[in-house]
């Protein structure tokens, strides 16, 4: 019977179903970061247990890392006291760990695909929602919390419940402006925020075919935006192509490879749901709310509560109250005070390049703070390498180490006050970014690249002509 | 073996809302640390106080509700951020259930490995059981996970839960990490078995 990519990884993985009903699945590919993991390291100690397959564990740091200076000890004390207890968790337990003092330290889900540690048909869970980010290289990726982070360590396996599979097909051919995260962002202004809780998410269409991996790590990042807990992509050349050479990708490519095509979903394999979208039909977006499905296409008007379904009525007051917006009011002319570039959905080297097409030759309008976050070390590297580094100082850009920084403001990267922020992360939650009162606006890093230099929500399609 | 939970029994805070992400239950900033111990204060921190620290009007700050154990909720509850802050905060500030229209996956899945039952009604069992709370803050509620029903004065309303997540809270094998190492085994089977190119070599 034809099968979908879910359900072969899911079967391949899964070592036996519990009394509960739920199924035991192996781990693959654990993730580690500095602010989840601590709590189940002290469990595991409290319960006399050690990890069962230490070389399944990789860790980095990236939340809590400021991005100005990396020096040591941070001067933020419980920073500084996190730092120490992954370095000490990762070595008394034997885990490799990439910490600043190497070149390949960076956002979690930046690195993970950057050295090939991310594969087609592996299953990979981290302590952070945005794990399903993986799922672009045809893995079956989730963000799980302390307790299970536990589990993996003692067990390498989770208990689990399977979700059901829904299918987003998108075809045709994007604008130019148009990026993968504007696709995102339209599949859950359509699909709510909560439409995908039980799915997994499997995007397709020649739409998504024609994406290289970057932009397919933007689109599956955001899944768990859509309410998806997993989100991927069937592995073709384009993913094969990235793998190749890099520091973790099999030895033995070619013959990786023929393994690797075939846990892509079969043809007519059948799924529980299928939403198709014009990619022609889709425009440059732009959130205007608290959550990531509060979003319009940049041409046009925020909606009016009235004509939102009574479920969503609640929600949007409580949007316009805290980001002073007006109903039915254009998004385009927004003032911003801070515009952003980086964070786990798009801070990667064609992101940079993107916006520094946008930025190059131009000015920061007077006022606005503006900062590039480079995603990893080996992002930064590649970046300074094109030149790109300057392009965006020239302008007035500041121009940072790698770290997650003002997509959570763990770390001395903040809004202040009621500051309005031009954001390529992923969150718009009220406080997300460290004030709370700030306010933030999702878009595109080109569209951020365009709402610095104009002071305001601006069009990226008439500005890079 | 973790304990077996059937039935949870005390008073309700309702705190109304759809899509209240795990930012809003636990700001970012107070997971600078290195255990879960003390995450009771900040929870719903920046929608309880005022930057000078002064109370605004939240229900975890209504007197009325005070001791309550059994959270009501509206839906995609525990959304954004997997961070399992979030449900340890709401259990060290005194919630041993949560009763809502829907949760976030990753949300409630923290919730059933740490014993918190999350449990499901549609919006208008919902809207009856926050209304009886709000007329009668002192009124017993009771969460019964074998007969899948709340019990709220003289109305018992029926719920539902997933049923994997309903019989690990019943059998006390929610703590799940020993539950996962008696299958060691066909874990070592399974390692085996996949066909990862190069296992990290």
């Amino acid at each position: 019977m034809a099968q979908t990519l879910f359900d072969k990884v899911w079967d391949m993985h899964t070592v036996a179903t519990l009394d509960s009903g739920q199924d035991q699945l192996f781990i693959g590919l654990h993730l580690i970061h500095e602010v989840t993991s601590p709590q189940a390291f002290q469990m595991l100690r409290e319960r006399g247990l050690s990890i069962l397959y230490p070389e399944r564990t990789f860790a980095t740091v990236d939340h809590i890392v400021p991005t100005d200076s990396q020096a040591r000890p941070f001067k933020d004390a419980l920073a500084e006291e996190m730092m120490q207890a992954i370095e000490d968790n990762t070595r008394e337990m034997g885990v490799k760990f990439f910490g600043l003092d190497s070149d390949s330290q960076g956002i979690v889900h930046v690195i993970g695909p950057e050295l090939g540690l991310t594969q087609p048909g592996m299953t990979i869970a981290c302590g952070d929602s945005h794990t399903s980010t993986h799922g672009a290289f045809g893995a079956i990726a989730f963000g799980i919390g302390t307790s299970q982070i536990r589990d993996v360590l003692a067990s390498q396996t989770l208990a689990m419940s399977r979700p059901k599979v829904r299918r987003i097909t998108i075809d045709g051919a994007l604008n130019a402006g148009v990026y993968s995260k504007d696709i995102i962002l339209r599949i859950i202004a359509e699909l709510g925020v909560n439409g995908g809780i039980g799915y997994a998410y499997e995007f397709a269409g020649s739409a998504i075919e024609a994406l290289e991996m970057e932009a397919r790590m933007s689109i599956c990042n955001m899944s768990i935006e859509g309410g998806a807990r997993v989100g991927y992509i069937n592995p073709d050349d384009t993913t094969f192509e990235y793998l190749r050479g890099r520091p973790y990708a099999p030895k033995n490519f070619d013959d990786a490879v023929r393994v690797w095509r075939g846990i892509a979903s079969d043809a007519g394999a059948e799924v529980a749901d299928h939403v198709a979208l014009d990619a022609g039909s889709i425009e440059p977006m732009v959130t205007w709310g608290i959550n990531p499905g509060h979003a319009v296409g940049v041409s046009g008007e925020m909606p009016r509560v009235a004509d939102l379904s009574e479920d969503e009525q609640e929600g949007a007051r409580l949007a316009y109250q805290h980001m002073g917006l007006g109903e039915g009011d254009p998004i385009r002319g927004t003032s911003i005070d801070v515009a952003f570039i980086g964070s786990c959905t798009n801070s990667r080297i064609s992101d940079l390049r993107e916006a520094a097409k946008v930025v190059r030759g131009h000015r920061v309008a007077p006022g606005v703070r503006a900062l590039v976050v480079p995603g990893s070390k080996q992002v930064l590297r590649q970046a300074v390498d094109e030149g790109l580094d300057q392009v965006f100082r020239d302008a007035g850009f500041e121009w940072r180490d790698a770290g997650c920084s003002m997509c959570l403001a763990m770390n001395p990267d903040k809004l202040e006050g009621r500051e309005r922020c031009a954001s390529s992360s992923n969150r718009n939650f009220i406080g997300r970014q460290g004030s709370p009162t700030g306010r933030t606006l999702l878009m595109s890093p080109a569209m951020v690249a365009a709402a610095a230099l104009k002071g305001e929500v601006a069009d990226v399609r008439e500005m890079t002509s | 073996m973790s304990k077996a939970i059937q039935k949870i029994t005390g008073t309700g805070v309702p705190v109304r809302g759809n899509d209240i992400d795990t930012d809003r239950v636990i700001p970012a900033r107070f997971m600078k640390c290195i255990t879960f111990e003390g995450l009771g204060q900040y929870a719903f921190y920046d929608v309880r106080f005022e930057a000078d620290g002064s109370l605004k009007d939240h229900p975890f700050n209504d007197e009325r509700y005070a001791g309550a154990s059994i959270l009501i909720v509206n839906k995609n509850f525990g959304c954004g951020s997997s961070r399992e802050h979030a449900p340890q905060a709401l259990q060290k500030f005194g919630v041993s259930a949560v009763v809502g229209e829907s949760f976030a996956e990753i949300f409630s899945g923290n919730c059933t490995v740490m014993g918190i039952p999350a449990v499901t009604a549609d919006a208008e069992a919902i809207e009856s059981i926050m209304a009886a709370v709000e007329s009668d803050p002192r009124g017993e509620i009771t969460i019964d996970l074998d007969a899948q029903a709340v019990t709220v004065g003289r109305s018992r309303i029926a719920t539902s839960m997933p049923s994997p997540q309903r019989l690990a809270l019943l059998n006390g094998t929610w703590d799940s990490t020993s539950v996962l190492l008696e299958n060691r085994a066909l874990i070592e089977a399974t390692a085996r078995a996949i066909p990862y190119p190069n296992n990290f070599a």
